[in-house]
């Protein structure tokens, strides 16, 4: 027995030695997990069931322009550890299942990431516009979104360097 | 009876803001809720993706406009994570302080919203009054009443002021006065009492199951406080009890009244301590212009767990920066505290769970 995050880790590389892609502690009491999309439900069911992560804390869609990746912060009351779990996304393809089955505190955050990013997320009952109206036709959080500010804004920098 | 959908809001007395809760009604009981929101939507999470690190400090100032501290230090304090920043531990305590300050403003405007919620208007004029003595306090140490700009990334903006601790003696003493008062005003009143207990109930399951955080959760019995589970700033050095629900069977509007009002006690001896015991020093690190990496801060900001998911691709902007809500995610928890209540307590049941559309839309 090593520490919580140290015997987090062994047993989670026990139980599916072949999902991450990485594993580590990156800061005390903050383990981070990078999986494959397909992997996702089965790792999040073993944190929630067996090892008592019963907090979804967030649900974040990131743009990494290549690919997408949707991050989960899990969170133990009991063990006081973080588990953040990158699910990596094809961007040609951007699906994920949903992980409403395990906590309904996903169906908010769901709908917004796919909302602000167009991530879908399989599986949850009502994926429909929460924050922006419903006509809205884009997923403004996308890096090819233009970002209006650019024009109004001049930084110093970009006074110097004429833009990046 | 035939049931249907009545709209509560987008402009109504009980929002506290700009948004809708859609309820259906079978006569006077609620069979279904759905909250519809969005209608304050500014964009902060695209918005913060060009500016410099520094700057988004502003921005995150008036997510909430009743609790700006709390959130721009749940931004710096996950900036300081990317750029493995120390903030000096005067640094810290001045953090505390504001934060306390700040908690007790924004509990303070909870008060005063509900009151005239349940029809109690004295309990808006009695908060109001002292609330401002609060805001005083902050705007001796930030300048500014609301949106304050006051945390850094590295430190604070400014040392605090002069004769500091003395004001703040001055005020908390004359605010614990009033705090008997208030609870003659609330707590001993039968009608008070009635529109409360036992209405809104959530369990403990659902609680977790849903997201809900801080005050909501403690409610429902459970001890969980981030200044405790996950100390930051100087909070493992101070003494505090975090309130919790410890009458069994909470998780009603009661409960939550109850652990908030308690919260504005344990803040003040929280200031308290922090006045006195916050030594001599540097107030601010230097912090890079740049950032490259991922960090994340979890904080109990006065409505529950505020998270800030910041990534830096080396830039001097974040490359993306996710704000997590606690309000947000109650909100998607309010239906089943609704549901099979009354029509007219669907203003006493959203009052308690103290929504503020600023945070909740982003």
């Amino acid at each position: 027995m090593g520490s919580p995050e140290e015997d987090l880790m062994r047993r989670l590389r026990e139980r599916f030695p072949s999902a991450f892609t990485e594993l580590r502690v990156v800061r005390p009491s903050v383990v981070k997990a990078v999986i494959d999309r397909k992997d996702l439900v089965e790792v999040c069911t073993h944190l929630k069931k067996e090892l008592g992560f019963e907090h979804l804390s967030c649900v974040t869609a990131v743009d990494w322009k290549d690919h997408f990746e949707s991050v989960y912060h899990l969170y133990s009351y009991k063990l006081g550890t973080t588990a953040q779990i990158n699910a990596v996304i094809p961007y040609d393809d951007p699906k994920i299942a949903s992980l409403v089955p395990l906590w309904n505190a996903a169906r908010y955050h769901e709908r917004e990431a796919w909302d602000l990013m167009g991530v879908t997320y399989e599986g949850n009952p009502k994926l429909e516009r929460i924050l922006l109206p419903k006509d809205f036709r884009y997923h403004p959080l996308r890096k090819d979104f233009p970002q209006e500010t650019e024009r109004q804004y001049i930084t110093r920098r970009k006074l110097k360097t004429g833009g990046r | 009876m035939a049931e249907f959908w009545v709209n509560m809001g987008p402009q109504h007395p009980m929002t506290h803001g700009l948004w809708n809760m859609r309820v259906k009604i079978d006569g006077e009981t609620i069979t279904d809720a759905e909250p519809e929101i969005g209608y304050l939507h500014r964009g902060y999470e695209k918005i913060m993706e060009v500016r410099e690190f520094q700057k988004n400090v502003v921005l995150t100032d008036r997510l909430c406009y009743v609790s700006s501290i709390t959130w721009s230090h749940a931004y710096c304090l996950a900036c300081e994570k990317i750029m493995d920043v120390e903030v000096p531990p005067r640094g810290q305590w001045i953090r505390v302080i504001a934060l306390e300050l700040q908690r007790v403003a924004s509990h303070l405007m909870w008060l005063a919203a509900y009151g005239p919620d349940l029809g109690l208007l004295t309990g808006l004029l009695w908060a109001l009054r002292e609330r401002e003595l609060f805001l005083d306090l902050l705007q001796l140490l930030t300048g500014a009443r609301m949106n304050q700009n006051f945390p850094r990334i590295g430190g604070v903006r400014n040392d605090l002021p002069p004769d500091f601790d003395k004001y703040c003696f001055k005020v908390i003493k004359h605010f614990r006065e009033k705090m008997s008062e208030y609870e003659r005003l609330f707590q001993d009143s039968k009608i008070f009492l009635m529109r409360t207990q036992g209405v809104g109930k959530i369990s403990l399951a659902d609680a977790i199951d849903w997201g809900v955080t801080g005050p909501n959760l403690r409610a429902c019995g459970m001890d969980v406080d981030l200044r405790r589970l996950e100390p930051y700033e100087a909070y493992p050095e101070v003494e505090f009890e975090p309130q919790v629900w410890r009458g069994g069977d909470g998780g009603d509007s009661y409960a939550r009244f109850m652990c908030r009002f308690n919260e504005l006690r344990e803040s003040c001896s929280i200031i308290e301590q922090a006045v006195k015991k916050a030594p001599s020093g540097a107030y601010r690190a230097k912090a890079p212009r740049r950032a490259e990496g991922e960090g994340f801060a979890r904080t109990e900001d006065s409505r529950g767990e505020a998270l800030f998911y910041v990534i830096g691709d080396g830039d001097d902007r974040p490359y993306r920066v996710k704000i997590r809500s606690p309000v947000f995610c109650t909100m998607a928890a309010t239906p089943i505290m609704l549901r099979g209540n009354k029509m007219a307590d669907v203003v006493s049941i959203l009052g308690s769970v103290d929504v503020c559309v600023g945070e909740m839309d982003k």
